[in-house]
């Protein structure tokens, strides 16, 4: 159990956090029209009578969408409701043509569920998941184009988005963090959604209240639209110190809708409880419930990809992995495909465990330090999987010594050349002829009497020296386990 | 000329295929009688130009001896059907000027079969209203008039347009729509057959919506035959409504003239309230004594929450509009007021679009589905729905058929009623508990009042049961004999 309780002077704070987590649902034409999802088009290029709301258009549901959600659902152990109904939320704006955005508000099609997320000391913590319901975008309005004109793009009117509700579980800014993070991969995984705040196709409405541990829940702040994982905290924890400031100053909090505001790293009111609209919710005569079978559930469920919490666990069992290490290579969609890739090329090792080790060791450490150095995705390396696997199978051929393999590896990132090439371009290859390693072993010992005659009165430790002769001799090309033999068997080390 | 326009399209039909008249001949006539009957208001738009060049089309193809099914139907069509580059306005200032680029499946499937459309009917306001007197473009006129007062009488509504036209012979069929009687109650007034389909038989697609949950497509028709060839090819599944049933349209027209003896009509006591119009009720027993005749069983049945029908459907209907007719904002289409804030630009446009009747049920509707409110008032009409639905639903055990009056009173004059929105409100009285149902329901004429007045009843059916309709509805057609010229002074 981490400590999230907040001290200050007047004692303990506990902080509640819930997330409306809103996403685009990855499909190629919107929720209810045929009208292709796209952002690199031309303003109103990508919009359907049915999306501007022409008279007499009626929406007909896509069922990708519809398979997307319950994929989501699903992925996030949650029940998948065979009866739902979009319902009509009601409010008048220039970006929402139909005067309604239809939305699932009464029945949604996910109800409840959960999802683990990690904490600093290796345990997890369940967040419960309240529930997933499908509805319309709307467009969008640029103010600030045109002097006195505001502009409407309708691009993105009637995409379908998600919005996964959680339970107020959540105690600090890093749990929010972290689970829109988890559910971000598990989005991308799926292929749900890509879940790229950038181009806001994930954005977040953050709930957030303060109480003293043991008595009822605070009043809550809703944070609209916040469109970063690194605004989400900054937006909780300014929200977190305003409420509990206030507090201990003797005010009250009010129910109040509050926007985020990046460049000052701040929270403002944005309309009071009492100001919020009535939406009019009903059920949208347009369309009919949507009625799914168990048999269409369970074909998806069969059918769902490997998740990350999946993937770590097998990466663990199958290739002995750490804890640790399996997390870092799960942490996004194209690592684990690299990293199995390098790992089902390595013929060369006979133990699987063994050369998965080497592989985590190589693509968490000098894969990810280049990649990092270079600011390159995975997928941007400039040596393939392939060719860092052959790398590691000259290790296991006792061909090259894993110190002069960092060099190769340095030289095939930048001469994009094959590893076997470097290594004999530059005479790299080990030294693995026993009697001509005896031969050098001996010239050492006769060359340094003195370390000898120590090493032999007690002095242990001279077994490094004498390793680190033989490769200073050899240029480090000697194989270090044949030295390490060979000197034991001179040395009488038993 | 004006013979062309007496004939049913059957009749019609034969004269077209054996070459004795052509289409543009027959096109001509109604444009004529159009041109003619204008006084009625029954057009806000008129097609002359591009319905003589579909007719040369249509003699194009009974020349080459392929005739679709409709060819040269001369057909009006309600202002809330979409056709692309042609004004669709819905009786509406804020659409005054909206000129669709797409045409609705219903429109586009009748041109396919041949049908030309001649222009496009008055209605109310958004179809809110039972006279055409919300219409932004003046009421239409009844082509009846009582005897002996020289009075202009309303059409019924909100297809009053549409039924005007039919009456009045400047067009052989009519597309109206039905979201609380609008077909059956002005086909009832003007003397003809109106068709309102099963729920989700006809696609909604292109319609100017009022209410969704209710709105049907349906044929306004001087004879049951008419009706069920243009159903037969509006009908059918359309994968751009999500609502639109997947069914197997039949042939209507083989339903007429079987015989519907044996079979069994409910005679619904809730419908016959104790102030009944005496002449109505006359009309409907005399109805019943038809149907015995024919050999048919006459059974009473009780639909109890009938009362609650009309309440419910004053809470479903504006609840939908108030939310349907929001995309009339003022930013893209259709009337726009300036104004200097966003806010005031859509109060500005939506004050000086939309009328008086249309504002009161925006008002309604925003009422019943406020926080608060939705519990107590549109849950529970949505309840009372289910229970009108459950009546049809247990009456359907013992009937095959329910026969009901389709209004409680004839025409009255343009200028009556128009300052009581509850007397007109009540005008749907009869109609409505089809609609909540989801239910098919035909209106034929059956006789005039003792002034004159064309009076309608109606059968209403099971789901999907459109032929069944057609059946019964022939029988009487046959029995009544109603002679629509008779009455109308053109």
């Amino acid at each position: 159990m981490i400590n999230t309780l907040i001290t200050t002077a007047t004692g303990d704070w506990e902080v509640v956090i819930g997330l409306e987590v809103h996403t685009q649902v990855k499909s190629k034409s919107k929720l209810f029209s045929g009208a292709a999802t796209s952002f690199a088009a031309e303003p109103n290029a990508k919009v359907s009578f049915v999306d501007a709301a022409m008279p007499g258009m009626l929406p007909v549901l896509n069922e990708v969408c519809l398979e997307q959600a319950v994929k989501t659902g699903l992925a996030l152990n949650a029940k998948i409701n065979l009866h739902s109904v979009f319902d009509r939320k009601n409010y008048f704006y220039a970006d929402l043509p139909q005067g309604y955005q239809i939305s699932q508000f009464y029945h949604p099609i996910v109800g409840e569920g959960y999802l683990d997320i990690d904490l600093e000391d290796d345990t997890s913590k369940r967040i419960g998941i309240e529930r997933i319901h499908l509805e319309q975008d709307a467009g969008k309005s640029i103010h600030d184009v045109h002097p006195s004109k505001s502009l409407i793009d309708l691009n993105r009117c009637g995409t379908a988005l998600m919005e996964i509700v959680t339970k107020p579980d959540m105690r600090s800014a890093d749990e929010a963090m972290d689970f829109v993070k988890k559910l971000r991969l598990i989005l991308r995984y799926l292929g749900s959604s890509d879940a790229n705040m950038d181009e806001g196709s994930l954005r977040a409405d953050v709930n957030v209240s303060v109480h003293r541990p043991g008595t009822p829940f605070g009043t809550r702040a809703e944070i609209k639209n916040v469109n970063s994982i690194r605004f989400i905290g900054q937006a909780i924890d300014y929200e977190v110190n305003r409420q509990i400031t206030l507090l201990e100053s003797g005010g009250t909090i009010d129910q109040e809708t509050r926007l985020f505001d990046a460049s000052s790293n701040s929270t403002r009111s944005m309309r009071s409880k009492e100001d919020a609209p009535d939406y009019r919710y009903f059920p949208d005569p347009d369309l009919l419930p949507v009625i799914l079978t168990q048999d269409y559930v369970n074909h998806i469920k069969e059918n769902l990809p490997e998740l990350p919490g999946q993937k770590r666990e097998r990466f663990m069992r199958d290739y002995g992995l750490s804890l640790y290490d399996a997390t870092v290579l799960v942490s996004d969609m194209e690592t684990p495909l690299y990293y199995e890739s390098v790992v089902n090329h390595m013929k060369s090792w006979k133990d699987q465990k063994e050369a998965a080790k080497m592989a985590s060791n190589w693509v968490c450490g000098e894969l990810f330090a280049f990649l990092k150095e270079n600011n390159l995705s995975i997928i941007d390396s400039p040596i393939s999987s392939e060719k860092l696997a052959t790398l590691l199978n000259l290790i296991g051929e006792g061909q090259v010594s894993g110190r002069t393999a960092k060099e190769v590896f340095e030289d095939m990132w930048t001469s994009g050349k094959d590893p076997a090439a470097i290594i004999a371009e530059k005479g790299l290859v080990q030294m693995s002829d026993a009697g001509e390693l005896a031969t050098i072993v001996d010239k050492v010992l006769v060359d340094n009497p003195q370390m000898l005659e120590q090493y032999r009165s007690g002095k242990d430790k001279l077994f490094g020296f004498f390793v680190g002769q033989v490769m200073k001799v050899t240029g480090g090309k000697a194989n270090p386990q044949m030295t390490n033999d060979i000197l034991k068997e001179k040395l009488h080390v038993k | 000329m004006t013979e062309l326009t007496r004939l049913t399209y059957g009749a019609l039909r034969q004269k077209l295929l054996s070459k004795s008249i052509t289409v543009k001949e027959t096109i001509e006539a109604y444009l004529h009688q159009m041109a003619q009957t204008r006084s009625l208001n029954a057009f806000v738009s008129e097609y002359a130009d591009q319905a003589l060049a579909q007719a040369e089309e249509s003699d194009r193809r009974i020349q080459s001896g392929a005739p679709r099914p409709l060819e040269g139907f001369p057909l009006a069509v309600k202002d809330n059907f979409c056709e692309e580059g042609m004004r669709t306005a819905a009786g509406s200032k804020i659409l005054e000027n909206f000129v669709p680029t797409y045409t609705s499946t219903v429109v586009k499937r009748l041109q396919e079969a041949g049908a030309i459309v001649l222009g496009k009917t008055n209605m109310d306001e958004f179809a809110m209203g039972s006279s055409t007197l919300t219409s932004h473009f003046g009421p239409s006129i009844n082509p009846w008039k009582a005897k002996g007062d020289n009075a202009d009488l309303i059409p019924g509504g909100s297809s009053g347009g549409s039924s005007a036209s039919v009456a009045a012979f400047s067009s052989l069929g009519a597309l109206g729509s039905d979201t609380g009687g609008s077909i059956r109650q002005p086909a009832a007034l003007c003397g003809i057959v109106g068709m309102k389909p099963t729920y989700g038989l006809c696609s909604r697609y292109g319609i100017i919506a009022f209410a969704s949950s209710l709105d049907q497509a349906g044929p306004l028709t001087r004879n049951v035959e008419d009706s069920a060839l243009l159903l037969r090819e509006m009908a059918g599944h359309d994968p751009k409504d999500s609502t639109s049933l997947v069914y197997e349209v039949p042939d209507y027209t083989k339903a007429l003239g079987l015989s519907i003896k044996g079979m069994k009509v409910g005679i619904p006591q809730e419908y016959r309230p104790a102030g009944l119009n005496a002449e109505i009720a006359q009309w409907w027993d005399q109805t019943i004594q038809w149907l015995k005749d024919a050999g048919a069983e006459v059974v009473d049945i009780s639909l109890p929450h009938t009362k609650y029908a009309l309440p419910a459907y004053y809470i479903i209907a504006p609840a939908e509009a108030s939310s349907n007719l929001a995309r009339y904002d003022g930013v893209r289409y259709g009337l726009r007021v300036p104004g200097g804030t966003l806010d005031d630009l859509y109060i500005k446009t939506r004050t000086e679009g939309f009328g008086d009747e249309v504002k009161r049920r925006i008002l309604i509707g925003t009422y019943v589905l406020s926080s608060g409110k939705y519990e107590d008032y549109y849950l529970r009409a949505q309840r009372v729905r289910q229970r009108v639905t459950d009546d049809f639903t247990q009456a359907y055990a013992k009937v095959d058929v329910i026969l009901a009056p389709t209004t409680a009173n004839t025409a009255f004059k343009v200028g009556e009623n128009i300052t009581d929105p509850l007397a007109m409100y009540l005008q749907d009285v009869f109609t409505v508990s089809t609609n909540l149902a989801g239910l098919p329901a035909i209106s034929v004429p059956v006789g005039l009042s003792n002034d004159g007045l064309p009076i309608g009843m109606q059968f209403i059916g099971p789901a999907l049961h459109e032929e069944r309709l057609f059946q019964f509805a022939h029988v009487v057609e046959q029995a009544a004999n109603f002679q629509l010229m008779r009455g109308v002074g053109i």
